[in-house]
């Protein structure tokens, strides 16, 4: 892709943040640093990159085990950052009703 | 070896995994849509992840110069080792979130951040040595001496600014997981003319990142990440520990900012699309964050305000001025009778994890017939939202909670305003005091409830803006002094 074509996708998505962000409940301001914590962590497809090239000249060893590493530290981010989040989701409960008729959600 | 191709499958796939990560963000707006927009993140990162490896098999060759396609074949220990990072950062990363206690989210979050942060400089540092893997450069042979990459000029400045970005964040978040977790103390460190030597790192970094573009040479590159390490570190060294909710933030956004770098090097739209996503998250709350304190955004950054968090000793309140105190019995007997109690929790709350046992009172009042509300200041805590996980750990329903505009208006009506472990922000100085240094800020109107009950471990020491609080002495005022989750207790008790 050319460079005017990822820099149009890069600004609409910021208008498309802006406008997701300003939604998010102040209640679950805590879930969404954790949850944009782990999607940041997409960084992992640079770091497979680096870890499955083959390549000519020196660097490309040290590269390899560069991009090891950081796949290891995305995948903590990546498993720990989901796996937080839905355990915060999950202690948010609303009142319990005190007679409950059988109204289904 | 060759240019590098993405092929159009990839990049449709690349883009469903931005339209998921988008999709997870919106299911935030309630708490009842939230649990499948987390699914859709996983959803999301799975997809880009599996694209990745399916494009991206790593191959070798026994045949050197390596130039017959078919001399190539799947590198099956590359493969296994990566499945094996995979593996164990999955491993460390559940078992993490399984055991964190959520009074620890703040410093989580932190140690998190700096994980990308230091993941992006790799992966920088991966493509700096090895860019023809990443289709950034063009190589060169030479008639004599081995072949070398050139960096094309675009991918330098994206390269330099993703690294840069990536190591304030690391080092940022380094001292503001120390600050948090209480290995370093909340009270702002500050150096002399720190303000001209981080603007002259900057300068130094951005001429850098320039220059860079002219000269590829490795030197360039290094003190890039260098200098850039240290003014993270420089940056929030300086900043006071309640003021830590912006910090991280702040971090949270430049953790974005350095996906996206990465994103626009590699021309992946599911780096880039995530990176606006996060890095306008994080400026969002950040601005959230200042508004609810009444400071501008550079004050904070700039740093040196606030005092030790700890808040206790050396006497803030000059003047002996009269205060009321009461007992537990006295709180009990108080809020037994009320028809309204709205509770306001703050950071004490969360050190004292006194959470469970206040949703414990909060219920032996309902069985009362008494209305229990909370009510959540946006900067109460450490981290935006905290007190809502911290109550919502504790079983307190979501909607009995509330944040300050939709709340502030009740006091007026209500028997007793319980403030537990929050200061500054029921200030009513801030109302009124010009010279008072919070000043402006948004404050709840606790004193307008018929009775207020503040519990505090005793009278001396200010709160973090190193002010007395007018609240305590005011005659409808009730200072309950104890350790806050001892003083519910025994109001549990007398409850009884």
């Amino acid at each position: 892709m050319d460079f005017i074509a990822i820099l149009s996708i890069f600004v609409l998505a910021c208008f498309v943040g802006y406008f997701v962000v300003w939604a998010v409940t102040p209640a679950l301001h805590t879930p969404l640093m954790a949850v944009t914590n782990a999607i940041s962590s997409v960084i992992i497809v640079g770091a497979l990159i680096a870890a499955a090239a083959a390549g000519i000249g020196a660097g490309s060893g040290v590269a390899k085990a560069l991009g090891l590493l950081a796949v290891v530290l995305a995948s903590i981010n990546i498993f720990g950052g989901f796996a937080v989040t839905a355990r915060m989701l999950a202690m948010y409960k609303k009142k319990e009703r005190p007679v409950a008729p059988a109204a289904s959600k | 070896m060759h240019e590098l191709t993405v092929s159009p499958w990839a990049s449709l796939a690349y883009l469903v995994a931005g339209v998921c990560f988008i999709l997870a963000l919106r299911g935030l707006s309630s708490p009842a849509s939230s649990q499948r927009g987390n699914r859709f993140g996983i959803i999301g990162m799975t997809i880009a992840v599996v694209t990745t490896l399916v494009t991206h098999v790593p191959l070798r060759s026994e045949a050197w110069p390596p130039g017959n396609p078919h001399d190539w074949m799947i590198d099956w220990t590359t493969v296994v080792e990566i499945l094996a990072a995979i593996g164990v950062g999955a491993a460390i990363g559940l078992v993490t979130a399984r055991r964190i206690a959520m009074t620890a989210m703040p410093q989580l979050v932190a140690a998190f951040h700096s994980l990308v942060g230091l993941a992006a400089v790799l992966v920088g540092v991966a493509a700096y040595l090895n860019p023809q893997a990443f289709g950034i450069s063009d190589l060169v042979v030479p008639l004599i001496g081995q072949p070398f990459a050139v960096i094309h000029p675009v991918s330098r400045i994206e390269l330099g600014l993703g690294v840069a970005i990536g190591a304030i964040t690391f080092s940022g978040s380094v001292i503001a997981f120390l600050k948090l977790n209480g290995n370093m103390g909340g009270k702002p460190i500050m150096l002399p003319g720190r303000h001209v030597i981080n603007l002259a790192l900057l300068a130094a970094i951005l001429g850098l990142i320039a220059y860079f573009v002219t000269d590829q040479s490795a030197w360039i590159f290094w003190t890039i990440v260098i200098l850039s390490f240290v003014i993270g570190f420089l940056l929030i060294v300086p900043i006071g520990g309640a003021d830590m909710p912006v910090v991280v933030s702040m971090l949270n956004s430049y953790s974005g900012w350095a996906a996206a770098a990465m994103g626009f090097t590699l021309h992946n739209s599911a780096m880039i699309i995530t990176g606006a996503l996060v890095g306008s998250s994080g400026a969002i709350l950040s601005y959230i964050m200042c508004r609810a304190m009444n400071r501008s955004f550079i004050s904070v950054i700039a740093g040196g305000f606030g005092t030790s968090d700890a808040g206790a000793g050396s006497g803030g309140s000059a003047v002996d001025r009269p205060w009321k105190r009461g007992s537990a019995e006295d709180a009990a007997f108080l809020m037994s009778q009320a028809e309204q109690v709205i509770i306001v929790p703050g950071y004490g709350m969360a050190v004292a994890q006194a959470q469970h046992v206040l949703r414990e009172m909060g219920d032996k009042l309902k069985a009362e017939g008494v209305r229990v509300k909370y009510a959540i200041h946006p900067v109460a805590g450490r981290m935006p939202g905290h007190m809502n996980v911290l109550l919502a750990e504790a079983n307190v329903p979501y909607d009995d909670v509330f944040e300050l505009e939709d709340i502030n208006s009740e006091f007026a009506q209500t028997d007793v305003a319980f403030v537990i472990g929050a200061n500054d922000v029921t200030n009513p100085a801030a109302k009124t005091d010009k010279t008072s240094p919070i000043y402006g800020m948004p404050v709840l109107d606790v004193e307008k409830a018929k009775t207020v009950l503040f519990i505090k471990r005793s009278m001396g020491g200010v709160g973090y803006a190193g002010v007395d609080n007018e609240l305590f002495y005011r005659d409808n005022t009730m200072m309950l002094l104890a350790d806050a989750k001892k003083m519910v207790e025994d109001i549990v008790k007398a409850l009884d």
